[in-house]
């Protein structure tokens, strides 16, 4: 058994501002991430990508980037849009977004830039 | 033409036995498993649980010629033998819809597993499964709010949602108890839970309770950016009594409240559910007694009524069993009810012990909730198991951390994700499940930690209540 380990999060470190799904994981990298947008391709859904400022991540509506790319299939072009955004962007948590029109509802989303902590 | 009365006692087949009968659309279709006392023909026992559970009694008496009975009769229309049981037959029955009161589950199960079930002339009788015609289903309120609603609630996509059941079940106080909750919910829980045996007694009162598991949701909101609840159970001795708690939840701005659907009854929880929707508070249900009922496969109500009755009368979560933790639950029949609480149309399956095709119109899913006995080794069955659309509940697997609820909890969050990433990546979680969570614990010590405390539990115990299978 190691050693007892304190659990450090605090309201005074930004760093313990989590953003759900996969933000308990190390961040993904490029290839991670590209199967995560054939993930959403294959579930049929309608990829998007939204960004905002992480203090203000809490909300429910950040800021969507044009609109959500309905019937996009090519891996490559929805990695371009995330791209475009966080370039765009470069402080922001940029996520992306699959929605499922049957279930009227988000099947996932996931942040794939993670902005700066402030 | 009008019948003349004849006084005295005729077999309940020359009424209730028609196998020519077709079931209308409307009608509530019943699977019973009989075990008829020796002697009593197959036909006329499942008569008598037509007559029994409908319009009938044991003699002919004057007042049947004041109606249609031919119109408000149940039917028994089909037998089958049980696969693997001798002694054993399944009754299919047929009761008009004019038999129930709309939107009362109550008045259902008065009729359909009232008196019947202490009837003489049948040794054992289990409700095996029944088919909601539409035109009910209408009728009932259903989930307050349904899957779609609590995911945008709660702001949770892609992924099982996580909570936790604080422990000890009883003695903690107030402030000690809303600490625990504090713990596991900035580790990373979406919701901790009031266990079903909490309500208000004296070494900790309900509003108490409420008020200092407020502070921790807000505390661990503001901590860690997501949104957060806890299950406040709002169980109480009267009607009057749980609205009061259910409103002292609301004025706090909790999202969610909790009721045990049986303890409490049925007219409590459909009271309840009516309330959540109009009130914009989930509701998490409980089903502490189920076990009574629905698990001697010869006697009872099999748990999937028990699903249909609550997804009618409304709850946002129901316990489903978890299949691979300490409480009793075949793997085929629990994904049967879980199809149940979720799908808008559900076919016939035998396999899964489905014997109607079931179509819930508009009425919302709710989710299944897995709890009981389980820690994150179980995280990739259970992924595999329940999909993204349940909520997993670890309590000892959260509180029993070597270094607290905090590092529990986020053992489970790191678990949980690295089970859904690898699955989105097309890897059989089931097969590889031990590499998915070697290669998570790298980065989380608190992971590392959940695997080498559990890694030798294990529930591996036959289940009593098994799908019924042929025995040669």
């Amino acid at each position: 058994m190691s050693e007892m380990q304190d659990y450090t999060s605090s309201l005074s470190d930004p760093s313990s501002r989590k953003f759900e799904t996969f933000s308990y994981l190390p961040e993904m990298t490029p290839e991670q991430v590209r199967k995560q947008v054939e993930y959403i391709v294959s579930q049929g859904w309608n990829p998007a990508i939204e960004h905002t400022e992480p203090e203000n991540a809490f909300e429910h509506y950040w800021y969507m980037w044009k609109l959500p790319l309905f019937g996009e299939t090519d891996v490559d072009t929805i990695l371009a849009e995330a791209e475009a955004c966080h370039k765009a962007h470069p402080n922001n948590h940029v996520r992306l977004v699959g929605f499922d029109n049957f279930a009227q509802s988000k099947g996932t989303e996931m942040v794939i830039y993670r902005g700066i902590a402030v | 033409m009008a019948k003349s009365y004849s006084a005295g006692v005729k077999e309940y087949r020359e009424t209730y036995w028609m196998p020519e009968y077709t079931p209308k659309d409307t009608d509530f279709l019943a699977c019973f498993k009989v075990v008829p006392q020796a002697g009593v023909p197959r036909e006329e026992a499942a008569a008598a649980v037509a007559a029994e559970s409908s319009t009938g009694t044991w003699t002919t008496v004057w007042t049947d010629l004041l109606t249609d009975l031919d119109y408000y009769k149940g039917r028994a229309y089909a037998i089958e033998d049980v696969p693997g049981d001798d002694e054993a037959f399944y009754a299919f029955i047929a009761y008009p819809l004019d038999l129930f009161e709309e939107g009362s589950v109550v008045n259902v199960l008065t009729s359909l597993v009232g008196n019947v079930f202490g009837f003489k002339a049948v040794r054992s009788l289990r409700l095996e499964d029944i088919r909601v015609p539409v035109a009910f289903v209408v009728t009932c309120g259903g989930p307050p709010h349904g899957i779609q609603v609590e995911r945008d609630k709660m702001n949770k996509y892609g992924r099982p949602m996580l909570g936790c059941t604080i422990k000890p079940k009883l003695g903690l106080s107030a402030k000690n108890y809303g600490r625990a909750c504090y713990e596991g919910l900035r580790g990373g829980l979406d919701f901790t839970k009031d266990d079903e045996n909490v309500n208000s007694q004296p070494f900790m009162r309900w509003r108490q309770r409420f008020e200092f598991v407020a502070e921790a949701i807000h505390k661990a909101e503001a901590e860690t950016g997501e949104r957060k609840g806890h299950y406040l159970n709002v169980t109480a001795p009267t009607p009057e009594e749980m609205y009061k708690r259910a409103e002292f939840a609301k004025e706090l701005g909790m999202p969610i409240i909790m009721h045990d659907y049986l303890t409490g009854g049925f007219t409590a929880n459909t009271g309840l559910a009516n309330w959540c929707r109009d009130n914009g508070i989930l509701l998490h249900i409980h089903r502490a007694m189920h076990a009574v009922l629905d698990r001697n496969p010869r006697h009872g109500i099999h748990f999937r009524v028990l699903t249909k009755m609550l997804r009618l009368s409304g709850g946002d979560h129901l316990h489903s069993g978890t299949v691979v933790g300490k409480l009793e639950g075949d793997r085929e029949a629990t994904l049967g009810w879980i199809d149940l609480m979720r799908d808008s149309y559900i076919k016939e399956d035998r396999s899964r012990g489905l014997f109607f095709d079931q179509d819930w119109a508009h009425m919302p899913g709710l989710l299944p909730v897995a709890s009981g006995g389980i820690h994150v080794w179980h995280m990739p069955a259970l992924v595999a198991i329940f999909g993204d659309d349940s909520v997993l509940q670890f309590g000892g697997g959260t509180l029993g951390h070597p270094w607290g609820n905090a590092a529990g909890a986020a053992a489970n969050r790191v678990a949980v994700e690295a089970c859904v990433q690898a699955r989105n990546e097309g890897r059989e979680l089931e097969k590889e499940g031990k590499e998915i969570l070697t290669a998570a614990a790298k980065h989380s010590p608190e992971l590392n930690m959940a695997m080498e405390t559990w890694k030798e539990i294990k529930f591996e115990f036959d289940t009593v209540d098994k799908i019924d299978a042929a025995h040669r």
